[in-house]
């Protein structure tokens, strides 16, 4: 009898030890591939250079914050597009969610930033960026609801609405100026206060809360329920008598208004000012983010995390090393790939042909 | 006697589960063989090594005295092996000709005329009847099959595995395929039937080889075995067979469908003027072949679908059934905010009665999930529910945690009608109630109706096979083409007379 020589065998549910087991493999295994690639390419010391890798998070307090900060943008978008992808909405509009909450916030601060006490401008800024998220979202909601359109492209599209509305906004508040600059500069309205001494602690904190608040509702909630049975599917979620129309628009406008308040977030509390690439990409980085995490907020941090130590690792190997930026992508591209490989591992198991012999017993 | 085909040692391992272990069988030649097993036992995997579809992991496989491996549906039909599947696989917009010429293998000019002249004749000769320039989608399901047949006769086979032949046809229909079964026989091929239905088995086969659990239990000679012999075999112990049906007890109509008429998006009449009552205290069943309209009916009944103006469907409510209640156009959530205790099995149990993903306490909370105040769901009542419902009706789960999907069939389907029952409804829908399951399952489901009807419960009852509507209805309605052909005394009429009510439209009485 033929018999293939591998055969693929789905598991039972693995032990916890084994899984983490099989993911300290999957690191050490990249780690020593990596070390091949590194000497083999470069002819740099492999251990030198995870040590610089190390350093692009962890190199001081400085570091450590810009990693924490980008790690809560991701993470605050991951966790927008949780309730949505659970429900299996496909919004992969992240992006111009949070472009125009940031647009949104940007154009509170211009207006109001000299007429509001900072309390106020901080709350109405915040307000214009939710409510700005929460339409992005509500409207493929709305089409899909409607006219059965699908939801992936539609929310695709949405983003370049906001793109070029972005784009159009700034060349009208740059005006005569080359480019548009910090807004408020002098009088720094609008932008948020520094919280235990450190500037990114606001936004860490609000996001903070977002994935607790969010791991609880989809938990815990009647909201989270609907949620649950309407993405796995959607007869039985008229069977148990779930209004599904309702809940799928009340998800978007959560999902989207959480998008349009990151917006916020980046603009008020990061970067001051708005462009085309505020969200850069990280709307997309998230749905990855957000995937690995099964939609669970408190994997998400996770892997938000690690993909945020990766990226900074590779620019700092780049920079100290001068090598081009695809040698230390590819560093941290084996990394990423291996980890991910070993959920393969994790859920099936390879069988191997018995030699004849032992086949024979 | 020669053997067909010999299987001898063969194991086959899908993951963990092991299908198959260590099945050692002859098929003779000239001889209707039954493979005889409940539901998961094997049957299908094993005879799906003989058509190539899949490969033993172990074992060896004799045709006409001769080892062979076979890798691929085509190397079973060069060895003259043809099968038929449960699910047709034909392409609806050729003929029956196209179909039967599709992937043949004949050297020179394709030439229809000549592969319908063959055809036609093999016909002639077993009894077929066929008409070869019938599209497809045009045909009844009996005639699909038919076609099945021809086609892999017209490919020289000799040894025809026939997967659950019966399972789709009305009693004429089943006698039709008998009677060309036997001529095959008498031209000296061998068939192999699957089924689970032990009259049939007693029916038509010369000897019975059954199966359980993936295992070889024996192979016995038809005239020597009763139904309750093969059962034993089957099951692996005594099975009392017998519903207790007891006379309605104080029957009160509580559901009334009045004119009901159902257009479903390709703008097709599924449900035609449909009227009847139900009433409590009896077990209503509805007969039909599958797709006939009673998947709308129930779920018009739930709250599930739209009607045409003109329908109607009220509840009457309260201890004198005196109260009525209007269900048209209400949703289910509507429905039980009226308290009304409607409790549906609905046919697809993964994809509308359970959330598969879901565990069985999150399950228990479908329909419940949203009484009481406050935004946060209550767990402990479900939970409680789903402890319950797993001792008394026996659901081998390993624990309350465990995914629904991962569960059995028959273990799935527990969870839903144990739920449903535990809500204590006035109205109980059943839709295929005990597809897939084992018998003793099956026997458990059904006195679970009968104790609903004995509490005065109004159960309706869809379901396929004639003899349990027979022996556990009160009264039949028989849907034909979305229309009521007819609403019969269960204890007066016959399995022939429901069977030809399914096919033949009566002409409509003029009201």
């Amino acid at each position: 009898m033929k018999e293939p020589l591998i055969r693929i065998i789905k598991r039972q549910q693995p032990p916890l030890l084994n899984k983490i087991l099989i993911r300290v493999i999957a690191i050490v295994l990249a780690l020593v591939v990596d070390a091949v690639f590194i000497y083999g390419v470069t002819g740099l010391n492999p251990l030198a250079v995870y040590g610089v890798m190390f350093k692009g998070t962890f190199a001081n307090a400085m570091r450590f914050s810009w990693a924490l900060r980008d790690l809560v943008t991701l993470l605050a978008i991951g966790v927008a597009l949780a309730p949505a992808f659970k429900m299996k909405f496909w919004n992969i509009g992240a992006e111009g969610q949070v472009l125009i909450g940031g647009l949104a916030t940007a154009i509170v601060m211009v207006n109001c930033g000299n007429s509001l006490p900072t309390p106020i401008l901080l709350i109405v800024m915040c307000i214009a960026s939710v409510v700005a998220g929460g339409i992005w979202g509500l409207v493929p909601a709305i089409f899909k609801a409607r006219f059965n359109t699908n939801e992936t492209l539609f929310t695709l599209m949405m983003n370049y609405v906001a793109i070029s509305l972005v784009s159009a906004a700034t060349n009208i508040m740059r005006g005569q100026a080359s480019s548009l600059g910090k807004l408020n500069m002098a009088t720094k309205a609008g932008w948020f206060p520094k919280l235990w001494g450190q500037t990114y602690n606001i936004n860490i904190l609000v996001v903070a809360i977002l994935a607790v608040v969010m791991f609880l509702y989809l938990k815990y909630t009647k909201h989270g329920y609907e949620i649950a049975v309407v993405g796995e599917s959607e007869n039985t979620a008229r069977y148990a008598g779930i209004n599904v129309t309702k809940v799928r628009i009340r998800t978007m406008i959560i999902s989207g208004a959480i998008c349009g308040l990151t917006g916020f977030l980046i603009v008020g509390g990061r970067d001051q000012t708005i462009s085309t690439s505020t969200a850069g990409g990280n709307g997309f980085t998230a749905i990855i983010v957000a995937w690995l995490a099964k939609f669970n907020t408190a994997y998400m941090a996770l892997i938000a995390f690690l993909l945020t130590f990766l990226s900074k690792g590779a620019a700092e190997i780049a920079s100290t090393y001068a090598l081009n930026d695809f040698a230390s992508d590819i560093i941290s591209g084996i990394i990423l790939f291996f980890i991910l490989g070993s959920e393969f591992f994790i859920n099936y198991t390879l069988v191997f042909r018995k030699s004849r012999k032992e086949a024979a017993k | 006697m020669e053997n067909a085909i010999e299987l001898r040692g063969v194991t086959k391992t899908f993951g963990l589960i092991t299908a198959n272990k260590n099945v050692s069988m002859d098929i003779r030649r000239g001889e209707i063989l039954a493979l005889l097993g409940e539901n998961g036992s094997g049957k299908t995997t094993l005879m799906n090594m003989l058509g190539g579809i899949y490969f033993p992991d172990r074992g060896e496989i004799f045709v006409k005295g001769k080892q062979v491996e076979i890798t691929s549906p085509k190397d079973s039909y060069h060895l003259g092996i043809g099968m038929v599947h449960q699910h047709f696989k034909l392409v609806d917009v050729f003929t029956a000709a196209e179909n039967i010429a599709l992937g043949l293998e004949e050297k020179g000019r394709f030439n229809l005329n000549a592969v319908k002249a063959k055809a036609r004749d093999i016909c002639d000769r077993y009894g077929f009847d066929l008409n070869l320039d019938q599209k497809v989608y045009n045909m009844s399901v009996s005639q699909k099959q038919t076609l099945e047949i021809v086609k892999v006769l017209y490919r020289g086979a000799d040894i025809l595995i026939l997967d659950e032949p019966t399972a789709v046809l009305t009693p004429q229909e089943t006698d039709k395929l008998f009677a060309v079964i036997r001529n095959m026989r008498a031209d000296d091929k061998s068939v192999v039937i699957i089924t689970h239905k032990l009259k049939e088995v007693l029916e038509i086969s010369d000897r019975v080889t059954i199966l359980r659990k993936g295992e070889v239990i024996g192979t016995v000679n038809t005239k020597e075995a009763t139904e309750s012999s093969l059962t034993e075999m089957m099951v692996g112990e005594k099975v009392e067979l017998n519903i207790n049906r007891i006379p309605p007890v104080n029957p009160k109509k509580r559901i009334e469908v009045k004119h009901l008429t159902i257009v479903d998006e390709q703008n097709v009449r599924v449900l035609e003027d449909v009227s009847f009552d139900v009433m409590g205290g009896e077990i209503f069943g509805i007969a039909g072949i599958s797709g006939n309209g009673q998947k709308e009916l129930l779920e018009a009944i739930a709250g599930l679908q739209k009607c045409e103006p003109d329908s109607s469907i009220k509840y009457f409510a309260g201890e004198k059934a005196d109260q009525e209640m209007n269900l048209l156009g209400m949703t289910p959530k509507a429905i039980r905010d009226m308290g009304i205790g409607m409790a549906f099995v609905p046919e697809d149990r993964l994809g509308m009665g359970l959330v598969g993903s879901m565990d069985m306490v999150d399950n228990m909370m479908l329909k419940t999930y949203d009484n009481g105040r406050g935004i946060v769901v209550d767990r402990s009542i479900p939970r409680r529910r789903a402890e319950m419902i797993r001792k008394k009706l026996g659901v081998v789960t390993p624990g309350l945690s465990t995914p629904v999907s991962r569960l059995s069939g028959g273990n799935v389907q527990k969870v839903l009608v144990g739920r449903e029952l535990a809500s204590n409804p006035t109205v109980l829908m059943t839709a295929y109630a005990v597809r897939g399951l084992d018998i003793n399952t099956s026997y458990t489901i059904y006195n679970l109706l009968n104790d609903e009807k004995k509490k005065g419960v109004a159960v309706i009852y869809v379901g396929e096979e004639l003899d349990v509507l027979l022996e556990l209805c009160d009264r039949i309605l028989v849907l034909c083409g979305g229309r009521v052909n007819g609403i019969l005394d269960a204890r007066k009429t016959t399995k022939e007379e429901v069977g030809l009510l399914m096919t033949n439209l009566q002409e409509r009485r003029q009201a």
